[in-house]
């Protein structure tokens, strides 16, 4: 009899380390796919998992193999139908008929395989050095809902569960040993018996030892109560704390010439930064896409990234349309509202006060966050790094952070430069909304 | 045993029960019929996903852990997902016992199957080949990789995954060239060397003639002592030497202990995986030959009913399916169709021969034993001895195969053979040819290293049939070659026929 080993239930994914390896060996390629991935794709889609064609660069395993096109071989092929010795084919190469030349085929280091979305993000967000916080999901406490947890021995009489406070008498009333009902009337129908029987000595004696065994009997069960109070147990529930599932996240972005591919690419990061953080935070996430020349709308995605508007630059318009439809769909009661704006910096020269103006007394006051960036050519950026002057955006927005601990700005060159402006956000504990006044 | 009157099994489910009677049955049936010799037999049932776990570890219940490893399996999964391939119902291992993995999923018809192919015929196959006797040992395996898996785990705790991946990824571009083709003569005892060295000593003495002392020295004295150093030096490296991770985990200067140590490790393994490369044909028509003639025998003994039966056959005919050379579905020679087609040819050869079998096989033709005859196959040939032995012109016609010669700078293809009186030999050596293994993987051999010098390590490709090494893959290779070896590598290409060199291109020219 041979021997039987089930090794069905063995644990899983033995290879999964293997697998682990290799993925951190293509890194450096798996980074450069998703990349693109993203930049093409959805900003909603970049929290999912991700189909990567996998790179035969940097995981190939080499060894000493014959180069295919050299020297001169004979193939033993099955099949022959019309051959005789001598007969000449055109090779496939050449455009002949024959699409079977021997060989192995390479195609091993090229192929397809799906990434978990915990992978897709840590390759993506690598450049950001985004640290761990973005995974702790802080919420922002709104709303309570009353949820089980066990029981009470003290709650308000609605909340007493019947079926605990019986066991628990149960319980008590047998440990106590406390009298049936059952019990005296087998005692009250023995006396009532005997009473009905001729009476002698005997039996009179009988009948008051009865009579007292009975009023002990009831004695002892009015003592005892059915339901004491000690029994009484409450359903307990804890308060859990529901956030504010509903985010609506605004996209601003100013799209006249001078924002090229390259700063589209930055903004968009930008902007998948923000969404993916607003997901994990909140159960419902919309996102709004404004555009702005010197007039502002409302896009889809598609083309809020791809297509370029001719035109100046009035920053503004944005901010209004946005307060309009704030106020139309997503009043600020119900929904927690997220600003990020990206712009090079332009604006027409009288608009940056009415920005200010805009900001103080009506969208500040709605949003929970606002994020500016401003992106930089990588060569101004060792210029502008440090210092406070800048574009009149730039300097008109400096005025509004002082006033304000939600908003937050910064000017970016590199993909790098772009997780510091959400710092605070990331930063910020429960409870300690409003005092989080640290220094970025 | 109860169930020879009725059937081994019925429907499709199985259970221990009936999977351990129907192994014992066809068991019995085997050594009775066929007279095989096995190994104790240790079946695994296992699901899809260890399945495609143990195709990602080459096979093995136990392995190292290797990024490359990984690669694999994402591949197969990939692949599997895809629909693009089955995966395999069994996988055997060649251990004693042997390991035979069952997939869950398998009918119980299956089930039956794979217990004869792989539980007997591979068995069998793995005990009695002569290369695996010589070259592996099964009783060992096991706790050999056992230790390889911890003490590369242990290395990777001291000294980091990085440095012990390096060393495998070296390792493992060399494993094609990590193995020893030939045995050696067995080392002589100090005893036995002693009386060696005293012959020779002896036979000089009588042999002796003054006469030699009176001849004029050479005029080129220091030419032949610098031969004559170098060639002591090859002497004393035992070069050339064509196992080069044997030569590199022995002679390497830099390396540490561990390092050897780790080498060796993926030597060993590419040593025990050496004989299945050479015997896939064999080995696969063995067992299919072996399954198909149970499952006939059951049937015909009424063990098996005829819906199990015509299950059986449907795999069967999966299996050994091969398209001609212009179906778009061939991807090149099937080993379980041509060894099945040339085990069931050598029973027929014995059994009823014609006149062509008679002149091409006088030793077998009509022998009779085709049990004996094949046993002897089995255990006595790789593939490559195999055809070249035993591929008889029917089967050649049958197959209708043909022989295409391949010029890289001619456009055209020739056809150089086909089945025809003129044909069959060299169809055969041909067909041959590309299975020997020695012949078909390129020849790189480690000629040269001074190692008081410069420790230039000299290799050298014999280039056959104008056959050169593909650029890229060699750089990359000779780079990791380097990398155990720590001083510059070289590798000349050398024409095999006239000796003339081809090109030489050393690690200095490639750069990291």
């Amino acid at each position: 009899m041979p021997i039987f080993i089930d090794r069905r239930l063995n644990p899983k994914d033995k290879s999964l380390g293997n697998r682990q390896r290799f993925l951190r060996r293509a890194r450096e390629e798996l980074k450069r796919t998703i990349r693109d991935q993203i930049r093409t794709g959805k900003i909603a889609d970049v929290d999912a998992e991700h189909a990567v064609s996998m790179p035969a660069r940097g995981t190939g395993e080499p060894s000493f193999n014959d180069a295919r096109n050299s020297g001169s071989r004979r193939h033993v092929l099955p099949g022959n139908k019309h051959f005789a010795p001598g007969d000449r084919l055109p090779k496939p190469g050449q455009g002949g008929g024959m699409g079977s030349a021997p060989g192995r085929t390479e195609s091993e280091d090229d192929f397809r395989f799906v990434l978990s979305r915990e992978e897709v993000l840590d390759l993506f967000f690598e450049d950001l050095e985004l640290p761990d916080m973005v995974k702790l999901n802080l919420k922002e406490i709104l709303a309570f809902k009353p949820r089980r947890a066990g029981f009470a021995a003290t709650g308000s009489p609605t909340n007493i569960n019947v079926g605990r406070t019986m066991r628990n008498s149960h319980g008590r009333r047998i440990a106590l040993r406390r009298p049936k009902q059952e019990e005296l009337d087998a005692v009250a129908q023995e006396i009532a018996s005997l009473e009905a029987k001729p009476q002698n000595a005997e039996m009179r004696q009988r009948i008051v030892a009865l009579q007292e065994e009975l009023e002990r009997l009831e004695r002892r069960r009015k003592r005892i109560a059915f339901v004491d109070p000690v029994d009484i147990r409450f359903n307990r529930f804890d308060a859990q704390p529901v956030p504010n599932a509903n985010a609506v996240m605004f996209c601003l972005m100013d799209v006249s010439g001078s924002m090229g591919e390259r700063e589209k690419d930055l903004a968009k990061r930008f902007f998948v930064l923000l969404h993916l953080f607003l997901k994990r935070r909140y159960d419902r996430t919309e996102v709004v896409f404004i555009r702005h020349t010197h007039e502002a709308q409302e896009v889809d995605e598609e083309t809020f990234f791809y297509n370029t508007q001719s035109g100046g630059t009035v920053v503004s318009t944005a901010l209004e349309e946005m307060h309009r439809i704030v106020e139309q769909r997503y009043p600020s009661r119900e929904w927690n509202i997220y600003v990020a704006q990206a712009s090079d910096g332009d604006n027409f020269v009288t608009d940056s006060e009415r920005c200010i103006a805009l900001l103080d007394e009506q969208i500040m006051r709605l949003c929970q966050y606002f994020a500016y960036v401003e992106i930089l050519d990588e060569r101004e950026s060792h210029i502008f790094g440090a210092t406070d002057n800048g574009t009149s955006l730039w300097r008109a927005y400096s005025a509004v952070k002082l006033r304000w601990s939600n908003f937050q700005m910064s000017r970016i060159a590199t993909p790098a430069d772009i997780y510091p402006v959400f710092r605070r956000l990331f930063a910020r504990q429960p409870g300690y909304q409003k005092s989080g006044e640290r220094g970025g | 045993m109860a169930s020879i009157s009725g059937l081994l099994f019925s429907g499709s489910d199985w259970d221990f029960r009936t999977l351990s009677r129907a192994y014992e049955t066809i068991e019995a049936i085997a050594t009775e019929e066929l007279h095989l010799d096995v190994y104790p037999v240790q079946m695994e049932i296992i699901s899809s996903e260890q399945m495609l776990d143990a195709y990602s570890s080459v096979g093995m219940p136990l392995m190292y852990r290797h990024w490359s490893f990984g690669k694999h399996y994402l591949y197969q999964e990939l692949l599997y997902r895809k629909g693009g391939r089955g995966l395999a119902y069994e996988l055997v291992i060649n251990s004693n016992p042997c390991i035979v993995y069952l997939m869950e999923e398998n009918t119980m018809a299956l089930q039956a199957l794979v217990t004869a192919h792989a539980a007997l015929g591979h068995n069998h196959f793995f005990k009695n080949n002569y290369l695996f006797r010589q070259w592996t040992d099964a009783g060992a395996i096991l706790s050999y990789l056992d230790f390889a898996k911890g003490y590369i785990a242990r290395c990777e705790e001291r000294h980091g995954v990085d440095a012990v991946e390096e060393i495998l990824d070296a390792a493992h571009a060399l494993m094609e060239q990590g193995v020893f083709r030939y045995h050696r003569p067995p080392k002589l005892s100090s005893e036995k060397q002693r009386e060696g060295l005293r012959e020779r000593l002896e036979y000089e003495e009588r042999s002796y003639n003054d006469l030699w002392r009176t001849l004029p020295p050479s005029k080129d004295g220091t030419k032949v002592r610098e031969t004559d150093t170098m060639a002591e030096r090859k002497k004393s490296l035992k070069l050339p030497e064509e196992n080069l991770l044997y030569f590199l985990e022995k002679n390497s200067l830099i390396l540490e202990p561990w390092q050897r140590e780790v080498i060796r490790i993926v030597r060993v393994i590419a040593q025990y995986f050496y004989p299945q490369r050479q015997t896939q044909v064999m080995n696969e028509g063995c067992a299919t030959f072996v399954h198909y003639t149970l499952m006939n025998l059951l049937f015909d003994r009424g063990l098996i009913g005829e819906g199990a039966m015509l299950e059986i056959l449907r795999n069967h005919s999966n299996v050994i399916f091969q398209p001609g050379f212009d179906d778009p579905r061939f991807s090149g020679i099937n080993p379980y169709a041509l060894g099945l087609d040339m085990m069931q040819d050598i029973q027929r050869i014995s059994t009823a021969p014609t006149a062509e079998d008679r002149d091409w096989f006088p030793d077998i033709a009509g022998n009779g034993d085709w049990r004996q005859t094949l046993l002897d196959a089995w255990a006595n040939h790789r593939d490559e001895s195999f055809i070249r032995q035993y591929l008889s012109p029917t089967l050649i016609r049958k197959w209708r195969f043909f022989v295409l010669a391949d010029a890289a700078n001619d456009p055209h293809y020739e056809v150089a053979s086909i089945h025809n009186e003129r044909g069959y030999q060299s169809v055969r050596a041909a067909l041959a040819h590309s299975y020997d293994i020695g012949a078909s993987r390129p020849d790189i051999q480690v000629v040269d290293v001074d190692l008081l010098g410069d420790r230039h390590l000299r290799l050298q490709h014999k280039v056959k049939d104008g056959i050169v090494l593909e650029g890229g893959s060699r750089d990359a290779t000779l780079r990791h070659i380097r990398k155990l070896w720590g001083y510059e590598v070289s590798m000349v290409a050398v024409d095999a026929q006239t000796g003339a060199t081809l090109h030489e291109r050393s690690t200095s020219q490639i750069g990291e």
